[in-house]
């Protein structure tokens, strides 16, 4: 045997998945409470006690680790044009597996500082310009940043023309400053990857330190990720496969948390008929993108405001005053979960109408446009709706009875324009295993995507609190 | 000598492709720094794309007839976007029929743009126009 263990410290569970890479399967997986008030090691080893009791006792060969615990990596960015540079700027930290808090466009002034002070990211992105292009918004902006006065590194990826000014401008104690290529070289043209390392090598050097999270060095051989980054990894192999094993192509997943709401996708998104013309900025071939205002608990309010209460009641079934009544139940209490029909179909209409909202902001829209010779349509951001598989996970999906259900009901009732996927079947990752196979990634390839092969949509116990 | 930078494009609804993509090899070759936005393009997109590009001129190119309605407002929204006093050039079939020429230009000029080329007008009066208007060589 060669056992691996790979460990997830979620905000609310440090879940633990042990394998085995010669037979290429799960060993066992187990959960506990995360701990990181006190000491994440003491959630960790609980975790660790329950997963050993089943398997008897194992040496692990590796272990490795991601986190989104302590609120995960939190940045701030800014850009010059909202749907330019500040959307690359966005997309690079969203793919890099960061909360994204705020983002700016243009020039930030004294009261935008106070605001960043508060939110007192991990990492802030400067970015703004293309190279050669404009350098004044991007300089400015540096002057300001350096006016902060909460610590954070600085990471520059804008015009190159201005990197170095920007980096004297900033570079200080409080604020260590990286300069890598510009998310936006020319206009449309997205280049996060360099950004996306550097954010990476911080998160690595700087941030699992501060967080509390690198005690037991020995034990844990570093925290290698952020979760989401994570996950991302481990679609993009699922998709893509590997030269051994065959990928399973093009896919989406959807996380439905109670706070937020992750999306990705593993696709190209071109237009799928030749007379639509593609415009704006060419989106990544892996995206990610994080609803801060749809969760099933601390944003069901967001829920609502989206979709409408009127939806919620036709979905459920459920009168006004039931519906509004259970709104106001979850908002007192996060960890209410649905004991009755009732609530179950509360909960089943609000799963629905947050995976829609999160599709919609997701996908590319079609315009169409009439014409003296007809109409012409014009493609912003990606065409999904080829895609036929998209994986659930996130508590509400997991446990829900009939997870195809939920999906159906999210894909119906949009507008023609917008392009989510038509007719995709729900695949469940119910052990959440997908955290852990990105990690195995960076390992071992093969294992990580034979495993998931085996297990997504089956089932895997996870025991523990 | 540092490369000047203008954005080019096909304004609106017209989806004519070809002219753009000469203009763009015309214009690169002549020494400007170009970014081409191709067809359907909106107000918008010329604008940021010059705001992020530091452009000195936005080209607009129209070849449907609707050249007249597409181009309205365009100067007072640069300014809005704080690209005061940026080069506008309008050329192509930008009006319905046969219109004269003088009129047309009057008209496109009183909207704000410096310069308004006629059909059948070649790449290099406007590059000549360019080098006159952003470079100073007559």
């Amino acid at each position: 045997m060669q056992a691996v263990l790979l460990i997830d410290f979620g905000s609310t569970f440090t879940k633990l998945t042990a394998v085995d890479l010669e037979e290429r399967r799960i060993l066992a997986a187990a959960q506990s409470f995360t701990t990181v008030e006190s000491d994440v090691m003491q959630g960790f080893n609980c975790a660790l006690e329950i997963l050993q009791e089943q398997l008897g006792g194992v040496e692990f060969i590796k272990r490795l680790a991601c986190s989104s615990a302590a609120g995960g990596l939190r940045m701030v960015a800014s850009g010059l044009v909202p749907s330019l540079t500040a959307k690359a700027a966005k997309l690079a930290a969203f793919g890099a597996g960061a909360k994204v808090i705020k983002t700016f466009s243009y020039e930030l002034t004294d009261e935008d500082i106070d605001v960043i002070d508060d939110i007192a990211p991990d990492i802030f992105l400067l970015t703004g310009g293309t190279d050669g292009g404009n350098v004044k918004v991007i300089q400015h902006n540096a002057g300001l940043i350096a006016t902060a006065k909460k610590p954070f590194p600085i990471v520059i990826a804008g015009n190159r023309s201005a990197a170095k000014v920007c980096h004297e401008v900033i570079a200080s104690d409080i604020h260590p400053t990286y300069i890598t290529e510009n998310v936006m070289p020319e206009l449309n043209r997205l280049n996060i990857a360099p950004a996306q390392a550097v954010i990476r090598e911080i998160f690595l050097d700087r941030i699992v330190s501060a967080k509390g999270l690198s005690h037991e060095k020995a034990l844990i051989e570093g925290i290698i990720m952020p979760t989401p980054a994570s996950v991302l990894a481990a679609l993009s192999l699922l998709s893509k496969g590997t030269e051994k094993t065959e990928g399973i192509g093009e896919i989406m997943c959807a996380d439905l948390g109670g706070a937020t709401t992750d999306v990705y996708s593993i696709a190209k998104g071109y237009p799928l008929n030749p007379s639509v013309m593609l415009s704006g900025l060419r989106e990544p071939f892996e995206k990610r993108s994080v609803e801060g205002d749809i969760g099933m608990r601390y944003s069901a309010k967001g829920i609502v405001d989206a979709q409408g209460l009127e939806e919620i009641i036709n979905i459920s079934g459920l009168s006004k005053e039931e519906a509004e009544n259970y709104l106001s139940e979850i908002s007192k209490d996060k960890s209410r979960l649905p004991s009755d029909n009732k609530t179950k179909a509360m909960d089943f209409a609000l799963a629905a109408l947050a995976i829609r909202t999160a599709l919609i902001r997701h996908a590319g829209e079609l315009e169409r446009i009439y014409t003296p010779s007809g109409a012409v349509y014009k493609q912003q951001g990606k065409d999904l709706t080829g895609i036929d598989k998209i994986i659930l996970t996130g508590g509400a999906l997991v446990h829900s009875d009939n997870p195809q259900a939920i999906l159906d009901i999210a894909i119906s009732n949009i507008e023609e324009s917008s392009l989510v996927p038509r007719n995709p079947k729900a695949i469940v990752d119910r052990g959440y295993i997908l955290s852990a196979m990105g990690l195995l990634s960076t390992y071992d390839e093969e294992s990580a995507i034979n495993i998931m092969k085996q297990y997504i949509g089956g089932h895997v116990d996870r025991t523990g609190q | 000598m540092e490369k000047k930078t203008i954005v080019i494009g096909v304004i609106g609804a017209d989806v004519h492709a070809v002219g753009i993509q000469i203009l763009y090899y015309a214009f690169s070759e002549a020494g400007f720094n170009v970014v081409n936005l191709g067809v359907m393009v909106s107000q918008e997109e010329y604008i940021e794309a010059a705001i992020e590009s530091n452009a000195e001129a936005i080209v607009v190119s129209s070849l449907y007839g609707h050249g007249e309605l597409d181009c309205q407002g365009f100067r007072e929204k640069c300014e809005e976007a704080g690209l005061e006093g940026i080069l506008l050039y309008v050329g192509g079939n930008i009006v319905v029929g046969k219109q004269p020429f003088e009129d047309v230009e009057k008209r496109f000029k009183a909207m704000g743009f410096d310069r308004v080329f006629g059909p059948g007008t070649a790449p290099e009066t406007t590059i000549d126009a360019l080098k006159e208007d952003l470079l100073g060589i007559k």
